[in-house]
C-alpha cells in the first residue's frame, strides 16, 4: 500500500509538472493565432503594410510558442499509458475515442497546415495563405475541444456503462460524451481564457514597444504603426474574452456545484453545510478538526454563486465526504483534496485572469481619444497614443510610466491564471481519476518499477528546464527588436504554378 | 471478419503510414552528418523536409491514438512495458522537433551546431528505438496474466530486438538517401545517389538476417510472401536509383519498409503482444479490443478522416515540389 503511494506521487508529479507545462503553450498558441490570423486577414483586405509587420512578428513568435506546444503534446498522450495503464485498461473505451479523434480530425490539421503557412509566404495565393493560418487555428480550437471533451469524462463520466463482466467502462453514447454540458462549458470557458492569455501576451510586448517609442528609443514609424494596431487588437479581445471567460466561469462553477459538490465546497473551504453560504475571501483550514481557523466571508454570496439566490443550502466538505464514505467505504479524510490548494489555486485562478482583463479595460478606456472621437484629438497612424484620463486631460508623465509598465508586466498572468485553473480542476477531483469509478491510486501502473519512474521524473525536469530557458530567451530576443520593417510582402500575389526564373530564386524563408 | 480484426489492420496501417512518411525524414537527419559537407548543405537537407516533417509525426500520433481506443490492453500493455525505450523516444521527438525550429532561429556557430548534433542524434537514436519496440513485441514478452509486463528491462536489449532497431536505422537512412536524391540538386543529388545503393546494401543485409530470422521463428505462408516483396521492393528502388528516376526508387524504397513492417503485423496475428511466459496469457486482436461499438464509431471517423488526410498532405508535398539546392538556400543564418 505504502508503495502503491509511493507510486501514485510519482505519477502525479510528473503528470501534473508536464500538463501544466503543456499548458503553457496551448493557449498561448491558440490567443496568438486568433490574433495572427485576423491581422492577416487586415492585410489582405487592406494591403496596408502595418498589418503584414503585424503578422510577421506577431507570426514568429507563435511559432515559437507553436513549436514547443506540439512536442510537450506527444508526452501527455504517451504517458497515460506509460504511467498509467490500469487508468488506460478501464477507461480506454471510452477515453481513446476523443484522444484519437484529436490526432486525426483537428492534430492533422494543424501540424500541416503550420508548414505551409510557414514555408508558403512567397509560395501561395495571399488568400490561400491566408486560410492556412485559419486551418491552423481551426485545428487547434479542434484540438482543445476533443482533449477537454476526454478530460470531461473523467470529470463527470457519461455515455458509458460498467461491463459486468471485464469491470470496465464501455462507451454506450459517444454524442453524450462528445456533448455534455460539462464539456461544452469547460470548452467555451478554455478558450475564451485562451483568447485572454493571447491577447494580454499582445498587450505587454506592444505596451513595451510603444513605451519605448514614447521615450524617443524608437522613432521608426512604420514599427510604432504596427504595434499601435496590435495594442488596440489586443485590448479588445481582452476586454471581450475577459467578460466570456467570467461569464463561463461562473456557468462552469454552477455545473461543478452540481456535478461535483465537494470540488467546490473544496475551493470554498466550507466545512459543514450552511444555508445561504457565505462566499470565503480568505480563509485558513484545519483538515484534522475540519473547519476553519481563520475565515473573512461575504455572507450569501456563495448561495448565488452555486444557486442563483441568496438562500439556498450548500452543503460543506464534511456532508459530502461522509456521503462517499457511506457509498463506498474507507474514513473521511480520504475523500478530502488538498484544501489548500484548491482553495489558493480557485482564487489565483481568478485574481490572475481578472487582473489581465481589468487591466485590458483600463487600457482601452485610456487610449480612446485617439481612436474614436474627435479628429481633432487624433495625431497620425505612427504616434504611440496618449494615455488620457478625459476628453482634455492626459495622465502625467508618472502615471504613464507606470501604465506602460504594468501593461508589459502583466503579459503572463493569464499564463499563471491557467496553470492555477488545471491545477484546482485536477486536485479538486482527487481521490479519483475518473470521477466515483476509480481512484488514482488503482489507476496507476503496477508493473512500473520506482526508478524507471524516478529517471523519467529527473529527465523531463531536466529537459524542460532546459527547453524553458531556450523558449524564454527566444521569445525575448524576437519581442525585442519588435517587427522587421525592412521586410517586403510577397511583390505581386504569388501563384501555384511559378515561372521557371521565379521557382529559381532563392528561398524567401528557411530554416 | 470481425470488427477487431479490421481494426488491427487499420493500426497497422497507421503505424507503417508512420514508418515511411517520418522515415525519410529521420533519414534526411542522419544524412545531415553523414553526408552534407558543410552548413550550408545540412541547411538543404533540412529544407527538404522542413515544411513536412510536422505532419509526418502526427502519424505516431494517430497511431498511439487509435491503438489507445481500438486496444486499450494493447497500448497499455505496449506503453507501460516499453518504460524505458519510450522514455528515450519522448525526449528525442520533443529535442528534434525544437532543433528544426530553433536552430536557425539565433547567429552564431556553437548554438547551430549544438542544434545539428541534436537532429542527428535524435534522428539516428529514434528509429533505432522503434525498432526494438516493435521486433520485441514480435518475439514476446514477459506478460503476465494481468497483461503486465514484468520482465526487466535489460531483456529488451536482446540481440534480436537490437538487430531489428538496426534494420529500422539502416532502411530509414537509405529511404531518406533517395529521398535527398529526389529532393535535392546540384552535386548534392548525386552524392546522394552514389550514397544510396551503399546504404541500400546495408540494409539488404541487415534484413535478410533479421526478416529470415523472424520468419524462421514465428513466420507463415503470407509472412514470406512480403517478405519477399520487401526484398524485391528494394533491390527494385536500387535499380530505378540507378537509372536517375528518383520518384520512382522512392515509391519502392517506401514500399520496403511497408512490406518489412506490415510484415511483422503478419507475423503477430491474431496476437498483438504475445507473452512467453504462458501462451493463454497473450494478448491477441480479441482480448484486448475495445467493445464493437466503439470500434463502430472509430472506423467511422477514420473512414471520413485518413482519405482527407492524405489529400491536403499530398497537396502540401505538391505545393513544395521544388528541388532544392545550395543556391536556393537565403544568406543569413
Amino acid at each position: 500500500m505504502e508503495l502503491a503511494i509511493a507510486h501514485e506521487t510519482i505519477a502525479r508529479w510528473q503528470f501534473g509538472m508536464t500538463t501544466v507545462y503543456h499548458f503553457l503553450f496551448v493557449p498561448l498558441s491558440i490567443g496568438l493565432g486568433i490574433i495572427v490570423a485576423g491581422l492577416e486577414t487586415a492585410w489582405v483586405r487592406t494591403g496596408k503594410v502595418k498589418y503584414f509587420h503585424a503578422t510577421k512578428f506577431w507570426g514568429k513568435l507563435l511559432l515559437i510558442n507553436i513549436a514547443m506546444g506540439v512536442v510537450t503534446g506527444i508526452m501527455q498522450e504517451f504517458q497515460f499509458g506509460m504511467n498509467w495503464s490500469d487508468y488506460s485498461r478501464f477507461v480506454g473505451d471510452v477515453f481513446g475515442a476523443p484522444l484519437a479523434m484529436e490526432a486525426l480530425i483537428a492534430f492533422f490539421f494543424e501540424s500541416t497546415f503550420i508548414g505551409l503557412w510557414i514555408f508558403g509566404w512567397h509560395r501561395l495565393p495571399k488568400k490561400l495563405h491566408l486560410a492556412c493560418i485559419y486551418m491552423v487555428t481551426i485545428g487547434s480550437i479542434l484540438s482543445a475541444y476533443f482533449i477537454l471533451a476526454a478530460n470531461s469524462f473523467m470529470q463527470h463520466p457519461v455515455g458509458y456503462r460498467i461491463d459486468p463482466s471485464t469491470r470496465k467502462a464501455q462507451l454506450t453514447d459517444i454524442w453524450a460524451v462528445l456533448f455534455q454540458d460539462t464539456t461544452l462549458v469547460v470548452v467555451f470557458h478554455t478558450l475564451t481564457a485562451a483568447f485572454l492569455t493571447g491577447a494580454a501576451f499582445v498587450m505587454g510586448i506592444a505596451a513595451y514597444h510603444l513605451w519605448r517609442a514614447k521615450r524617443g528609443k524608437d522613432t521608426n514609424r512604420q514599427r510604432i504603426s504596427a504595434m499601435r494596431s496590435s495594442l488596440r487588437c489586443a485590448l479588445v479581445i481582452a476586454v471581450v474574452a475577459g467578460i466570456l471567460t467570467a461569464l463561463s466561469g461562473d456557468r462552469l462553477s454552477k455545473v461543478m456545484f452540481e456535478q461535483q459538490p465537494m470540488k467546490m465546497a473544496a475551493a470554498e473551504a466550507l466545512w459543514e453545510t450552511q444555508a445561504p453560504a457565505p462566499f470565503s475571501i480568505f480563509s485558513v483550514g484545519d483538515v484534522g478538526t475540519g473547519r476553519n481557523l481563520i475565515a473573512l466571508e461575504v455572507p450569501a454570496a456563495l448561495s448565488f454563486l452555486a444557486k442563483s439566490d441568496f438562500s439556498s443550502p450548500v452543503p460543506g466538505i464534511n456532508t459530502r465526504a461522509e456521503e462517499q464514505v457511506r457509498q463506498f467505504g474507507g474514513t473521511r479524510e480520504e475523500y478530502i483534496p488538498d484544501i489548500f490548494m484548491t482553495y489558493w489555486g480557485f482564487r489565483l485562478m481568478i485574481f490572475f485572469g481578472m487582473t489581465s482583463f481589468g487591466i485590458g479595460l483600463l487600457g482601452l478606456w485610456l487610449t480612446r481619444k485617439k481612436f474614436w472621437l474627435d479628429p481633432s484629438y487624433r495625431t497620425g497612424d505612427d504616434e504611440p497614443p496618449t494615455l488620457m484620463l478625459t476628453n482634455k486631460i492626459a495622465m502625467n508623465t508618472f502615471f504613464t510610466k507606470w501604465s506602460w509598465r504594468i501593461a508589459a508586466l502583466t503579459l503572463a498572468f493569464p499564463l499563471v491564471a491557467n496553470s492555477f485553473g488545471w491545477i484546482f480542476t485536477e486536485m479538486g477531483r482527487q481521490p479519483w481519476v475518473v470521477f466515483h469509478l476509480q481512484t488514482t491510486t488503482d489507476a496507476v501502473s503496477p508493473n512500473v518499477s520506482m526508478a524507471e519512474q524516478i529517471t523519467s521524473l529527473v529527465a523531463f525536469s531536466v529537459l524542460y528546464a532546459i527547453l524553458a530557458v531556450v523558449e524564454v530567451g527566444l521569445l525575448i530576443k524576437y519581442a525585442k527588436p519588435g517587427p522587421d520593417v525592412d521586410e517586403q510582402p510577397p511583390a505581386k500575389d504569388p501563384t501555384l504554378r511559378p515561372s521557371a526564373e521565379d521557382a529559381d530564386k532563392p528561398l524567401a524563408f528557411a530554416y | 471478419m470481425h470488427l477487431y480484426d479490421l481494426w488491427f489492420t487499420l493500426i497497422a496501417v497507421l503505424w507503417v503510414g508512420y514508418f515511411f512518411l517520418e522515415g525519410f525524414d529521420f533519414g534526411i537527419g542522419v544524412l545531415t552528418q553523414l553526408m552534407a559537407r558543410n552548413h550550408t548543405e545540412r541547411r538543404v537537407l533540412i529544407n527538404t523536409i522542413a515544411p513536412v516533417w510536422d505532419g509526418n509525426e502526427v502519424w505516431v500520433i494517430s497511431a498511439a491514438g487509435a491503438t489507445f481506443a481500438a486496444f486499450p490492453d494493447w497500448y497499455a500493455t505496449m506503453f507501460s512495458g516499453f518504460y524505458i525505450p519510450l522514455l528515450i523516444i519522448l525526449i528525442c521527438l520533443i529535442a528534434r522537433g525544437v532543433s528544426f525550429e530553433y536552430r536557425g532561429k539565433r547567429s552564431g556557430d556553437r548554438w547551430q551546431r549544438n542544434w545539428e548534433q541534436v537532429t542527428f542524434w535524435t534522428s539516428v537514436i529514434t528509429p533505432f528505438m522503434w525498432g526494438l519496440i516493435f521486433a520485441n513485441i514480435v518475439r514476446g514478452l514477459a506478460i503476465n496474466a494481468d497483461k503486465s509486463y514484468v520482465g526487466a528491462i535489460g531483456d529488451l536489449f536482446n540481440g534480436y530486438a537490437i538487430l531489428g532497431g538496426f534494420v529500422t536505422l539502416a532502411l530509414f537512412t537509405c529511404h531518406g538517401a533517395i529521398f535527398a536524391a529526389l529532393k535535392t540538386d546540384g552535386e548534392i543529388r548525386e552524392r546522394a545517389r552514389k550514397l544510396a545503393p551503399v546504404l541500400g546494401l546495408v540494409s539488404l543485409l541487415l534484413m535478410l538476417a533479421f526478416l529470415l530470422w523472424t520468419q524462421v521463428n514465428s513466420g507463415n505462408g503470407q509472412s514470406l510472401g512480403v517478405m519477399i516483396v520487401s526484398f524485391v521492393a528494394l533491390l527494385v528502388a536500387m535499380f530505378f536509383n540507378q537509372l536517375g528516376r528518383e520518384g520512382w526508387a522512392f515509391v519502392f524504397s517506401g514500399l520496403t519498409i511497408v512490406a518489412s513492417f506490415a510484415m511483422l503485423f503478419l507475423t503477430l496475428f491474431p496476437e498483438v503482444m504475445p507473452s512467453t511466459l504462458n501462451p493463454d496469457w497473450s494478448l491477441t486482436v480479441s482480448n484486448s479490443s475495445s467493445a464493437p461499438y466503439t470500434l463502430t464509431v472509430m472506423t467511422i471517423v477514420t473512414a471520413v478522416f485518413v482519405p482527407l488526410v492524405l489529400l491536403y498532405q499530398g497537396w502540401t508535398y505538391w505545393v513544395f515540389r521544388k528541388r532544392i539546392a545550395v543556391h536556393h538556400i537565403p544568406a543569413g543564418h
